[in-house]
């Protein structure tokens, strides 16, 4: 299954002009406020009619302008999770969840009720009314009720903005599982890169109605030139690690990434288990030799990709550190002083400290 | 009820029957027009809007002329409907419920369209991205969110046709026991001498039954509207 998307709008302030697919996994859609994410969203939905474009989900045409094809809303089979979750407030939860699955297509192999409450943690709060949910049991509501419609697509137009940080920590499991277990592609919406970066699969950055780049996440977040549309203060690679051991005197985890091994604070997985490691650009030190009596564990030996020299004093590098991207933002005048340029081989250095519990995902390809 | 004589009787019991009909008959076309002036955008909706507000701000007896005019047995509807239906309204209390109901509807047709109005339309797309047509969404998101305004609405048209008089006796006259309402009852024992205490007796039954109204409605669209906040 495949969403494939071409939309041309034009409002009196703003034209929308973009087109691109979204495979199965999480296809995060991110921009600045304004970019025009909620207009596209709308637009695959069904909500918002657009001058031209079309939009086909696995080959099936749900809007096709040229065609005169336009499929309302609620022949879409588009699940669709709301930032603001639209509970019904007039229905207990379990009513809401019902009308999720009243309209769907009959299916023998569809998860029930009691299953997807089971999933999202909501199981004890069927009996009772929106109005006296907190905002992350309202969004788990909602998405239970998306899900059970049985939808080809999920859409989620940022599900965790109104929520706080602990709340947005209840939830991003639950979506983790979902990205891993469901077969649909799910397109989410969201300006935090943190959230994209545990996330997505595949990413689109949306500039000013344009898709400015789009691609795999791990080689959109590794790359250099992507930096300013994704903001120089939150830029970082993913990459996947293997949980090796835990060395519980120190308080360390042992992790192995193809590069070698990496010691981090404590992480709560099994041993065996994949997880999906967020570095920040900036918690990343370069050094053109191994270096030696040095309080950081973690050194990698890595090679220069590119380099990005930005208008300001600092440089974004990526670095290929095995098989996976690491990118590391230094100043210009390091890169000069250590006469460094694309294929030189260097050593990444990072503090075990600098990766927060928040930047750890559940395991997923990252692939480049 | 030998506190009220046959007559008295009578013209409660009629006004009750007119304001019943009148509100039953005219509650799913005030929902249509409701739901037209508050979500319709095509030309002509102000003139809509302007023929539904007319009753309430024409003199009643222009009101109740106009009627005659059109629903007369010799009224271009009027006559269609005595051929073909049978049905006639100039002088018989189906006339006084018709009268009732065309000046109750504006009042009704405005409580609605507010409570239409306060409808997130958010919740409707929400509805039909789970797969609700239009009619499903209206019968499970619209509808009830809008059931309070729909009872007070309903109440106030009840109370309105309860009460009409210009219209009424323009229209269907004044004659005992078939267009003979509260109101018209009131003024006929005023106009004989020796009247005065039915007059009172029906007037303090009309004031009953306002405030009865009044209170339900009130009661009604409280209990609704905190059982749709869910609190």
């Amino acid at each position: 299954m495949k969403l494939e998307v071409a939309l041309h709008h034009e409002f009196a302030a703003f034209a929308l002009d973009v087109a691109f697919s979204a495979p199965a996994g999480v296809t995060a859609l991110f921009g600045r406020s304004g970019s025009g994410k909620t207009t596209v969203v709308n637009a695959i939905a069904g909500l918002l009619r657009p001058q031209s474009g079309h939009v086909a989900i696995g080959g099936t045409a749900l809007l096709d302008t040229r065609q005169g094809v336009f499929v309302p809303p609620h022949r879409r089979s588009i699940g669709y999770v709301f930032q603001d979750a639209r509970l019904f407030p007039h229905f207990s939860v379990r009513s809401n969840l019902e009308f999720g699955a009243r309209f769907a297509p009959p299916s023998e192999t569809a998860p029930s009720l009691a299953a997807i409450a089971d999933m999202l943690g909501i199981a004890h709060l069927l009996d009772r009314r929106p109005a006296g949910l907190s905002g992350g049991e309202k969004q788990r509501v909602a998405i239970g009720r998306a899900l059970l419609s049985r939808p080809r697509l999920l859409l989620m137009d940022e599900p965790l903005a109104s929520l706080d940080e602990a709340r947005k920590g209840e939830i991003l499991p639950y979506l983790e599982r979902l990205r891993d277990e469901a077969a649909m592609p799910i397109l989410y919406v969201s300006h935090s890169l943190a959230e994209v970066a545990r996330l997505a699969t595949t990413i689109i950055v949306l500039r000013e109605g344009k898709v400015a780049r789009a691609g795999p996440a791990a080689a959109i977040l590794a790359d250099p030139q992507a930096v300013p549309d994704l903001g120089v203060r939150e830029a970082g690679a993913i990459f996947e690690a293997t949980i090796v051991a835990q060395h519980p005197q120190d308080g360390l985890t042992e992790l192995a990434v193809s590069a070698g091994r990496l010691f981090l604070p404590r992480v709560d997985a099994p041993t065996g288990a994949r997880i999906r490691l967020r570095i920040h650009a900036h918690d990343v030190i370069l050094a053109t030799q191994r270096p030696q009596g040095m309080s950081a564990l973690n050194i990698l030996p890595a090679t220069i990709v590119d380099i990005r020299e930005g208008e300001g004093p600092g440089a974004a590098v990526s670095l290929a550190c095995g098989e996976d991207r690491l990118l590391a933002r230094v100043t210009r005048r390091s890169i000069r002083a250590m006469g460094v340029a694309p294929g030189s081989t260097c050593f990444a250095i990072l503090k075990s400290t600098a990766v927060a519990p928040s930047d750890i995902g559940a395991g997923w390809e990252v692939g480049l | 009820m030998d506190w009220l004589s046959p007559q008295e009787w009578s013209a409660v019991a009629l006004s009750l029957r007119v304001a019943l009909w009148a509100t039953a008959f005219s509650l799913p076309f005030a929902v249509l027009v409701a739901l037209v002036l508050a979500r319709g955008r095509f030309p002509g909706l102000q003139l809509l809007n302007g023929l539904v507000h007319l009753p309430l701000i024409l003199p009643p007896v222009v009101t109740g002329y106009l009627l005659l005019l059109v629903f007369g047995r010799r009224g271009p509807v009027g006559h269609f409907l005595e051929q073909t239906f049978g049905l006639v309204f100039a002088f018989r209390w189906t006339g006084a419920a018709l009268a009732g109901a065309v000046m109750g509807f504006p009042l009704m047709v405005r409580a609605i369209r507010l409570s239409i109005e306060a409808v997130d339309p958010k919740l409707e797309a929400a509805a039909a991205t789970l797969g609700a047509n239009r009619f499903w969404t209206f019968a499970l998101i619209t509808l009830p969110m809008i059931l309070p305004g729909i009872i007070a609405g309903a109440i106030l048209a009840f109370a309105k046709a309860m009460g009409e008089f210009g219209a009424t006796i323009t229209f269907v006259s004044n004659i005992p026991g078939q267009t003979r309402t509260l109101p018209s009852a009131i003024y006929a024992f005023l106009q004989v001498p020796g009247g005065e205490a039915s007059a009172l007796r029906l007037v303090a039954i009309s004031v009953a039954l306002s405030m009865a109204a009044l209170v339900f409605s009130e009661w009604g669209a409280r209990r609704i509207a905190r059982r749709i906040a869910g609190a």
